[in-house]
């Protein structure tokens, strides 16, 4: 062969060429015949987004190299492209994200920027909020950390040629989807799984092949042992896969609809929706980021993980116990007690494992405390371990019935979610983000360190303004809806109650301002870092750090 | 690590057989994970204590699925739940607690999580097909204090039937009790329950009883998607005769 091999299309470029010019016919097809307009435009977008995918398979294979080399002088040919994509998808889904949750947050405070149109009404941009910001950009900072700490922990290329870019670009396009459909009323109306029978099978097919190149990438591994990190990738990408398809299992109504019936109903839907539900906080939400705290807090610290021994029992501990808790939504209501028992009494315990990792994350900082003084990453990093930890204290308390009787339905959930998805979710992204973009743009660090500073502080004097706006309105709401007067009657109409939220929605609503000003500053920091001539040095990495 | 006492291997080195395969690291996190949901959710098909015995449920009538599929695409569940809890002030503001029977049919379920606005679980007959009309249009005009969203639109937009039949035959597939007959009359049902004084009011009021037959919008011949979401409205939490219904006879 002379070291010289003719370059030709592969049978994954053909395949998925011919896949997806089939996808286009038939997506026009579907288009074409379709019962509404909002689904003719789902349909033509599929269509698309399949004739560009066709344009750049052709592309890149025209600017390709025969054969893409798995190493390179004896060091690992990493594969960053898809890597840098989702990085800067997850800046873009961000800002998106936390914006439109300002716009709501307003919405709440003075109704009139609802505009009275459909596709600004808050039933319609809430689940454009939390799908933003859990699925585009937390699901964007996983599969970004997921596909860089894979290659790292393992030593070896991504598996696949295509299969990683079909991946990242797969999910992307099933967020437009998804996002787009809330604004034109397309959804199956279950929380947090709002998207229809169409993106649904989208994104599985999206999912699998995920799995397939993060377990390609573990049988490619030139270490004997998988970093603790990856197991819980692992987790995170099996449960959330059979949570999607327990939750989402329906009958569509006719192909040409983009409607769908879910196969549960009533008591047993609520159940398979909180456990879906309860778990993608879970699984998607913690198990995913506590492999962003199980790389990048010993890596940015220089120092090993703190115990071992408590990852592995935190780790079997945490995705056994979670998966009981989804019954703790439903206390009160027509589930059957024996249900909400076991949810309150796992929830409980649950307590311990989620302590268990924070510990661990927080005590790999033992002997480099120093840090958190000079170093803003670390601590916007440790910060969110010390939510996470505050979150997974909460939460426990909530589920407890009695409790759970007075905060269930008031504002006092939004705050504790916020308390995690700002505090513990964001803060740990941001971390990651900021740690990532210079080693995957071969910078020594991020532009500026002093604005990182600034995104923390702001950022977090507007999570303080934002999780306190919300306690507050959570317990006086609950407790106004009790009150009686000393006549024995209700003391409060209902809208006497909203009436009373209006200045604590304004509060949360600047907290909230606070929150996307700190992530602006972030991307104006990332854009600079990117744009820098200066290089890295060379040696500047710390070693790699083994969970052994 | 080494136990000179022992021969046998530690349970922390027993645990590499995870840290070097991923597949049996995969079906490690298979066990785990499906431990809690099985136990939890396969009871709940086969218990017969998890709904009640409640005569009156029947499924919805075709103008109140048009109905609930608005109530759907709004997002209405993002603010108003439809779970009332046995507690005392819930049942003094709402109404009796709400019975799993009560939603049986409902795909999905739509209990909700938030009451940025009232519980609906038994907002039927409470007020007004005008009351509703009017505050689906405008909330601040009959609740000054209100920070609900105005839905004009349901009002302007003339309700899309044409298909419905088709749900109907999906929701059969999935348990709900439509017969042939009922899907079959799905359209001519619909304009017949908008409208007032339908001669064919007799045949559908058969085919779901007690359902109400009425000009929901007081604008004659035209069936707009606020006609159909008020059917919807008016029709929650009053299939259950709570005069009748023996609380005592389904303790779980």
């Amino acid at each position: 062969m002379n070291g010289i091999t003719e370059k030709k299309l592969s049978f994954g470029e053909l395949g998925l060429s011919f896949v997806l010019a089939l996808v286009a016919v038939g997506a026009i097809f579907v288009a074409a015949k379709a019962w509404t307009p909002e689904f003719a435009f789902h349909a033509y977008l599929f269509a698309a987004a399949a004739i560009a995918g066709v344009f750049a398979i052709g592309n890149r294979y025209f600017a390709r190299p025969a054969q893409t080399p798995q190493e390179i002088d004896g060091k690992p040919n990493y594969n960053f492209g898809p890597v840098k994509f989702a990085t800067l998808a997850a800046l873009f889904w961000g800002i998106a994200g936390f914006t439109v949750g300002l716009y709501i947050a307003l919405e709440l405070s003075w109704p009139i920027f609802n505009l009275d149109l459909p596709w600004t009404s808050f039933g319609r941009l809430r689940p454009l909020h939390t799908s933003a910001v859990i699925f585009a950009f937390g699901g964007n900072v996983l599969l970004a950390t997921s596909f860089y700490v894979v290659q790292r922990t393992c030593r070896a290329r991504l598996a696949g040629d295509l299969a990683p870019w079909f991946v990242v670009l797969g999910y992307n396009f099933f967020i437009v989807i998804a996002g787009t459909g809330y604004l034109l009323g397309i959804t199956q109306g279950k929380e947090y799984a709002e998207p229809e029978w169409y993106s649904d099978s989208w994104l599985t097919i999206v999912w699998v092949t995920y799995l397939l190149v993060f377990l390609g990438t573990l049988w490619k591994r030139k270490e004997p042992h998988i970093y603790v990190a990856n197991w819980f990738y692992l987790a995170f990408i099996v449960t959330v896969a059979v949570l999607h398809l327990g939750n989402n299992a329906a009958i569509p109504v006719s192909i040409f609809s983009s409607k769908s019936y879910i196969v549960w109903s009533g008591v047993q839907d609520a159940m398979i929706q909180w456990w879906y539900g309860h778990n993608a906080v879970g699984f998607f939400l913690t198990a995913g980021f506590l492999a962003i705290v199980y790389y990048f807090i010993p890596k940015r610290a220089d120092r090993p993980v703190y115990s071992y021994r408590l990852s592995i029992i935190h780790f079997w501990a945490l995705i056994f116990m979670y998966i009981w808790a989804g019954p703790h939504h439903l206390h009160y209501t027509a589930l059957p007690d024996w249900a909400q028992t076991l949810g309150m009494t796992f929830s409980i315990m649950l307590w311990m494992p989620s302590w268990g990792g924070m510990i661990n994350g927080l005590m790999t900082l033992s002997g480099a405390w120093d840090k958190l003084r000079t170093d803003p990453v670390l601590r916007m990093m440790v910060v969110s371990v010390a939510f996470y930890g505050m979150a997974t204290f909460e939460g426990p308390m909530m589920s407890i019935k009695s409790v759970n009787s007075l905060s269930h339905y008031t504002d006092w959930g939004i705050g504790h979610v916020h308390s995690g998805a700002l505090g513990w979710v964001a803060y740990v992204s941001f971390g990651a983000i900021y740690c990532l973009v210079p080693w995957l743009w071969n910078k020594r660090e991020v532009y500026s360190l002093k604005l990182v500073n600034w995104h923390f502080w702001v950022s977090t004097i507007g999570i303080v303004f934002y999780i306190s706006a919300m306690w507050v309105a959570g317990i006086m709401q609950g407790l106004m809806w009790r009150a009686y007067t000393a006549l024995g009657f209700l003391e409060y109409s209902f809208v006497e109650t909203s009436e009373a939220m209006h200045p604590m929605y304004i509060i949360r609503a600047l907290g909230g301002g606070m929150f996307l000003i700190g992530a602006i500053i972030m991307v104006y920091n990332i854009y600079m870092t990117i744009r820098s001539p200066e290089p890295a040095a060379l040696g500047t990495r710390a070693a790699l750090v083994p969970g052994e | 690590m080494t136990h000179p006492a022992s021969h046998s291997p530690s349970l922390w080195q027993r645990h590499q057989i995870f840290e070097k395969n991923s597949i049996i690291l995969v079906i490690g996190i298979l066990i785990a994970i499906s431990i809690g949901g099985l136990v939890e959710v396969l009871p709940l098909f086969y218990l017969k204590s998890t709904i009640e015995k409640v005569d009156g449920i029947r499924p919805l009538t075709p103008l109140e699925l048009t109905g609930r599929k608005i109530y759907v695409r709004e997002g209405c569940y993002n603010c108003h739940s439809q779970m009332i809890r046995p507690l005392r002030d819930e049942v003094e503001r709402y109404g009796h607690y709400s019975l799993a029977a009560e939603s049986m049919y409902d795909h999905p379920f739509q209990w909700g999580s938030k009451r940025t606005g009232p519980d609906l679980a038994r907002v039927g007959g409470k007020y007004s097909d005008d009351w509703h009309r009017d505050h689906l249009r405008n909330p601040r005009s009959v609740v000054p204090a209100s920070i609900m969203p105005g839905y004009p639109w349901l009002e302007q937009n003339l309700v899309d039937i044409s298909h419905i039949g088709e749900n109907m035959a999906v929701l059969a597939v999935e348990g709900v009790p439509y017969t042939a007959d009922m899907i079959k009359s799905a359209v001519s049902d619909a304009k017949t329950q908008g409208s007032a004084d339908d001669a064919s009011t007799a045949d559908f009021t058969k085919r779901y009883p007690k359902a109400i037959s009425r000009d929901l919008g007081g604008n004659v011949g035209r069936l707009t998607e606020a006609d159909a979401l008020i059917a919807y409205l008016q029709l929650l939490g009053t299939q259950v005769d709570f005069k009748l219904y023996d609380d005592k006879a389904n303790i779980r």
